[in-house]
């Protein structure tokens, strides 16, 4: 590995735990439901994305979820992003790679799939279907945040050379 | 810009899914019972007519308390407090989830008498 691909490795992948870390500081805990949330760490995922490649998105993505969870979470919350993690960087990538969506409907798609993965593991752990009336409040929130994202994603992609 | 076309309809498709998942999945009226089930094993019922607080669970637990007819969790050692957050729940469908613990509170059946059919 070069080391300039080492550095670029180390930088986003601190970016994207420091956006997780402040993502957590903003007091949204009763405002929104659970689960709810802006996904400010898809930017990084996105900029490796479009800026880099598939490789190197999986690997920042999952340098990231191991040491977010060393630090902050245990091993059922690891379960939960690992999935969100690889179903949203898997569909991110087929939706690029199709060609036929622009960045804002990549990462839409992107924050809508890692919501659902988020609850199909949550269904996985209690052994039960009954959470499924929860998906409708996640694939809208999942799209907001999305869009936010994407809007950001598309500025960043266009002006950062890195 | 024709790529943000396929980006609307994207977004309109999901809306949509949104949206009837919503109408088929949303909880129902005033529910009747709390069903609390751990590790996919239920622990125990509770009539939403009696207020009560319980507590289940021992080294790992979670204070479920019935009160006007609401459910709620309202203390727990869980690592994250979602339990607590989601508040108190009343209509049939509606659950709180404590992952940690593995602890689903369910409210089910309206009156008590449609209770096997929801209770499937």
């Amino acid at each position: 590995m070069s080391s300039r691909r080492l550095a670029r490795y180390a930088l986003l992948t601190a970016l994207a735990m420091a956006l997780s870390w402040l993502e957590s500081l903003v007091p949204l805990a009763g405002v929104v439901p659970p689960g709810v949330k802006l996904g400010l760490t898809n930017l990084v995922v996105i900029f490796a994305l479009y800026r880099m490649s598939l490789r190197d998105a999986a690997v920042i993505s999952l340098i990231r979820v191991v040491l977010v969870a060393f630090t902050f979470g245990n091993s059922y919350s690891f379960a939960y992003s690992l999935a969100g993690a690889a179903l949203s960087l898997a569909v991110m990538a087929l939706l690029k790679r199709s060609g036929k969506f622009s960045l804002l409907g990549v990462s839409v798609a992107g924050g809508v799939s890692h919501n659902i993965a988020q609850v199909l593991v949550a269904m996985a752990v209690l052994e039960t279907a009954r959470l499924a009336w929860y998906l409708p409040v996640l694939l809208v929130s999942g799209i907001a945040a999305g869009v936010c994202v994407g809007a950001a994603g598309a500025l960043i992609v266009k002006r950062i050379r890195l | 810009m024709k790529k943000l076309r396929y980006d609307l309809l994207l977004i309109l498709g999901l809306l949509l899914a949104a949206a009837v998942m919503y109408l088929a999945l949303r909880p129902g009226g005033q529910g009747g019972w709390a069903v609390v089930t751990v590790d996919g094993r239920e622990v125990g019922r509770y009539p939403l007519s009696e207020d009560v607080t319980v507590t289940i669970g021992e080294a790992d637990y979670n204070v479920l308390q019935i009160a006007d007819g609401q459910a709620a969790v309202t203390e727990a050692n869980c690592g994250d407090h979602t339990c607590v957050r989601t508040g108190a729940v009343s209509r049939a469908g509606e659950t709180i989830v404590c992952l940690p613990h593995r602890l689903i509170v369910e409210i089910r059946g309206g009156d008590g008498s449609d209770f096997d059919a929801t209770a499937g």
